[in-house]
């Protein structure tokens, strides 16, 4: 593959299918965070790679698409901490972290 | 220490004076139920010690300001209220004022409020909240200092009604007590009675100042009313009375209200609910004192106002009398105290109705100090007794000694003994009244014999209560007798420094006659519009002399007769209230004017409600019906149209939503990965939509 | 050489990726995932994002991925779980990937970009991403923080209420 954008686009859009794949099969609750830090990753490396080779007239700042990335890690971490926590808190009243199991929020 | 009493700092500190009460309030209250008892007893008493340095300060400044009519300190925090009013702008800030005037309050509020504070930390000694105890009266003392300070009216207005607010409080301090609770609330609802008055007299004094002036007028300021106060005189008079007595009036009605006097004098003896010395910072600190001061305050406005200034007068006059006498056959020993302050403050009234206005504060002053004395005193013997009723005390002289000896002084000041400081506070008022020019002749002398007669039914309804509690031997039987004690130091050192200002408190009021020169008066000169009103300069020693002969006769003749009484031969006065059975169950049943209030007021009101009641439910409740009737005819025919079609329709409808709410309801399995699929399923949606279109 | 820089990249963010969806064993999917998380900062790097890419290490790698596999670990005891549902709902989920999948791919490479003809050497951004946060983005920089602030509190009081309750 050659360094250009297309390229990116096309290796951002398999990380963001395959966070997908994962998150849709997985039981794991942990698992399921993992795809979600892909798809993250994926919306990352697409903001990175736009302002890089986007023409620089089209917008206002290029740096504009990095520090989006930016807020995105931030508040992948957030997520993850909260996540884990309920993930945690889930798992020592129930023992598991099998999403099947957790049932009680049906309607 | 000149440089801490510089001018300008001092006016720039002038926000601490009634701030720290706040800070206290705030911690205590917020924090109260954390803290030991020692840190709230530290906080709630030091935030008060340090506004009083800080208002000693403040006073000393002012003294040494030379020029007595530049004894002003302003300090401005901020601009509270800003706005366009006839072409002109209109400003109000939040500003204090230590004139003269403020200052000698404020050294009595934090003061005697301080003294105050130190005393209920024994008193209070054991009581499960104590730190809101606390929070109460320091925020007591923060509105009272507001409201003394304040630079305009609606500022005042704020620490007014804070004043009001913090007496229900305390009042109703012991609020499971359901009969202190009541108390509580009777204090409110009556001062509102009294507030509204207030208010009232503010609107109208701002919209005829503001109407009249145009543009001149651009703020509320103290200052600024005094210039603009003759505007009033020139203003349409409402139903052919002056606007200026209108206001004047008003405000007193806001004033009786506060301060006690006929006809709303009566929540303050059920305030006795409260804990004592909660009576005595109402009494002597607080409070009471709000309504007289607030006229002086406003003494420009009564100077135009002479009919207002008689009305205050009379009033002052009557409630001085009329207190006396109920006083005479309490045996609630703070509720006699209590309608003594009734009475006293009716000295006061009748001091700032004859325009005597610094014998009014002088009175206010040396009242703040004995008053104070008697209540804590009497707080004192209640902690001992463990009662209220002066039936079941008697010979507690040789139990409390101390407490005795200061009760006694504050007893000495109360009924007018020289040179006692009530003394010279009193006489100062009645030579006042003797020498005044109301507007109907004759009115002076009689007031002052009003005046008189009611200084000696202190003396006599004051030995009495002396008599009852420190003389005799104990009624309260033996077992209570054997638990009686003096109070510990902390309750009993506020009581002789009061003692001690009781007795030389009279110093700075000196009469006339002695050629010393009365400091008070002088003092509060520039701030009050009447100069030598109270008979200061070219008039009859002669004559005052014995009007203070004469008065000084009546105190001693009523002593004499509460000494025979209870003490010489107690049995005359079961005789006298036998053969006058009448009166003096009238006497006893305090005129029965709670009782005609709730016939005349609250019965009425009660009755207007269940009237009301009734008419709505037989005049509008048949008409209702009968309309109901003739539409319910019209309904029965609409009726069965309704069931058949609209009804079918709305049921149908709400089917419908039912069988799909059932039908959604599956959707919720609480599966995360339901979910995910369907979040996923959304975008593939959204990106055939994208691809397609 | 720049483009087989590109391509080893892109293959150690891509395959190990494959690891993070397909493998049965979680310790597994998470260290895959740290070579992605790990390749990614390097794509970062190849577009001149010195400042995202190492923040991508510090943050990720160093703090998210020590999280995840700090919460495998102790959520490991007791018997071991399946880990991913089973056949259909699989054949569903890779059909939508796929379809998804095929659709992006499709415009990244059939779309008109306007991209710049030129490409500049790239700069260092540490101090224009700074200028930008504390300038045009503070407010979002901002809520940012206390976004990361009241997680941090969420998520031990969540977890310390767990404890307690048990």
């Amino acid at each position: 593959m050659s360094y250009s954008l297309p390229s990116f686009l096309i290796v951002s859009s398999l990380l963001f299918c395959l966070g997908m794949y994962t998150v849709l099969i997985r039981r794991n609750a942990i698992g399921i965070l993992m795809g979600i830090e892909l798809v993250l990753n994926a919306a990352g490396l697409n903001f990175v790679a736009f302002s890089r080779f986007l023409e620089p007239s089209l917008t206002q700042n290029l740096l504009s698409g990095q520090v989006f990335t930016l807020f995105v890690i931030a508040i992948a971490a957030a997520e993850v901490a909260v996540a884990l926590a309920i993930v945690l808190s889930l798992y020592s009243r129930m023992k598991t972290i099998d999403v099947e199991d957790f049932k009680e929020l049906r309607g | 220490m000149n440089a801490l009493l510089n001018t300008q700092t001092v006016a720039n500190s002038l926000w601490l004076i009634p701030c720290l009460p706040l800070v206290g309030a705030v911690i205590n209250g917020l924090l109260g139920r954390r803290l030991p008892d020692r840190l709230i007893h530290f906080i709630g008493c030091c935030s008060v010690f340090i506004a009083f340095l800080v208002s000693v300060a403040g006073f000393v400044t002012l003294v040494r300001i030379e020029e007595p009519g530049n004894r002003l300190l302003i300090q401005s925090l901020y601009q509270w209220i800003l706005t366009a009013w006839n072409q002109g702008s209109f400003s109000l800030e939040v500003a204090f004022r230590l004139d003269p005037l403020s200052a000698v309050l404020c050294l009595v509020v934090t003061g005697v409020g301080f003294l105050i504070h130190l005393y209920s930390v024994g008193y209070m000694a054991g009581d499960e909240s104590q730190g809101r105890y606390f929070a109460y009266l320091n925020l007591f003392t923060f509105s009272m200092l507001l409201l003394v300070l304040a630079d305009n009216l609606l500022l005042m207005f704020v620490g007014w009604e804070g004043v009001g607010l913090c007496s229900y409080l305390l009042i109703g301090f012991w609020f499971s007590d359901l009969e202190k609770a009541r108390a509580g609330m009777k204090a409110f609802i009556v001062n509102r009675v009294g507030d509204f008055g207030f208010f009232v007299g503010l609107m109208l004094l701002f919209w005829t100042l503001f109407e009249g002036s145009g543009a001149s007028m651009t703020g509320l300021g103290i200052n600024q009313l005094r210039e603009a106060i003759p505007l009033l005189s020139s203003a349409t008079p409402i139903l052919g009375v002056g606007v200026a007595t209108w206001v004047a009036l008003l405000f007193f009605v806001g004033a009786t209200g506060k301060s006690a006097q006929i006809p709303l004098y009566i929540w303050l003896p059920d305030a006795m609910a409260g804990p004592t010395p909660v009576s005595a910072f109402i009494h002597a600190a607080t409070m009471v004192t709000a309504g007289v001061y607030m006229i002086v305050r406003l003494n420009f406005l009564y100077v135009i106002a002479p009919a207002a200034m008689a009305v205050v007068a009379v009033v002052g006059a009557v409630t001085a009398f009329y207190a006396a006498t109920i006083a005479l056959t309490q045996n609630d020993i703070k509720r006699v105290l209590a309608y003594s302050t009734i009475s006293q403050l009716g000295y006061m009234f009748l001091a700032v109705g004859v325009a005597a206005f610094s014998s009014g504060i002088f009175h206010l002053v040396t009242h703040a100090f004995f008053k104070a004395l008697l209540f804590l005193g009497a707080g004192s013997v209640i902690h001992a007794v463990h009662s209220n009723d002066m039936q079941e005390m008697g010979g507690l002289k040789k139990y409390m000694p101390h407490t005795y000896l200061t009760f006694m002084i504050a007893y000495l000041a109360i009924s007018g003994i020289p040179p006692f400081s009530g003394f010279m506070s009193k006489d100062e008022i009645l030579w006042s009244t003797f020498n005044s020019h109301l507007p109907v002749p004759g009115l002076g002398k009689a007031l002052w014999a009003l005046g008189l007669l009611g200084a000696g039914l202190t003396a006599f309804y004051m030995t009495r209560l002396i008599a009852l509690t420190f003389m005799g031997g104990f009624r309260g039987g033996s077992e209570k007798e054997s638990h009686l004690h003096e109070s510990p130091s902390v309750m009993t050192v506020p009581l002789m420094i009061l003692a001690l200002l009781s007795v030389v408190g009279g110093v700075i009021g000196l009469p006339a006659v002695s050629h010393l020169p009365n400091l008070l008066h002088d003092f509060l000169g520039p701030v009050l519009s009447t100069h030598g009103s109270s008979g200061h300069g070219a008039h009859a020693y002669a004559l005052e002399v014995l009007l203070m002969l004469v008065s000084t006769g009546v105190a001693i003749t009523g002593i004499y007769v509460g000494w025979l009484f209870y003490v010489k031969r107690p049995e005359l006065p079961g005789r006298l209230a036998a053969r006058f059975a009448g009166l003096y169950r009238l006497l006893v049943h305090k005129y029965y004017v709670d009782e005609i209030y709730q016939k005349l007021f609250l019965r009425p009101v009660l009755r207007l409600v269940t009237l009301s009641g009734r008419f709505d439910l037989n005049t509008i409740d048949g008409a209702v019906n009968l309309s109901s009737r003739v539409t319910a005819k019209f309904a029965f025919l609409i009726g069965w149209e309704d069931l058949k079609i609209v009804d079918g329709a709305v049921n149908g409808l709400a089917d419908i939503f039912k069988r799909w709410g059932a039908w959604l309801r599956h959707l919720q399995t609480g599966r995360v990965q339901q979910y995910l699929y369907s979040v996923v399923l959304g975008i593939f949606c959204l990106c055939v939509f994208m691809l397609l279109f | 050489m720049k483009a087989i820089i590109f391509n080893v990249f892109v293959l150690l963010t891509v395959v190990p990726c494959f690891w993070v969806a397909l493998s049965s064993n979680i310790v597994h999917a998470a260290f895959s995932l740290l070579v992605t998380l790990f390749g990614v900062a390097g794509l970062y790097v190849l577009l001149g994002a010195d400042f995202i890419a190492v923040v991508q290490v510090i943050v990720y790698i160093g703090g998210i991925l020590i999280l995840i596999i700090f919460g495998v670990m102790m959520t490991q005891r007791g018997k071991l779980l399946p880990l991913s549902i089973q056949l259909p709902g699989k054949f569903i989920g890779a059909l939508l990937s796929g379809i998804i999948l095929t659709a992006l791919i499709m415009v990244a490479t059939k779309s008109l970009w306007p991209v710049a003809s030129f490409l500049e050497e790239p700069q260092p951004t540490s101090a224009a991403i700074g200028n930008l946060l504390l300038g045009k983005y503070l407010i979002a920089f901002e809520v940012a923080s206390i976004l990361l602030l009241v997680a941090l509190v969420g998520a031990v009081l969540i977890v310390r209420r767990s404890v307690r309750g048990e």
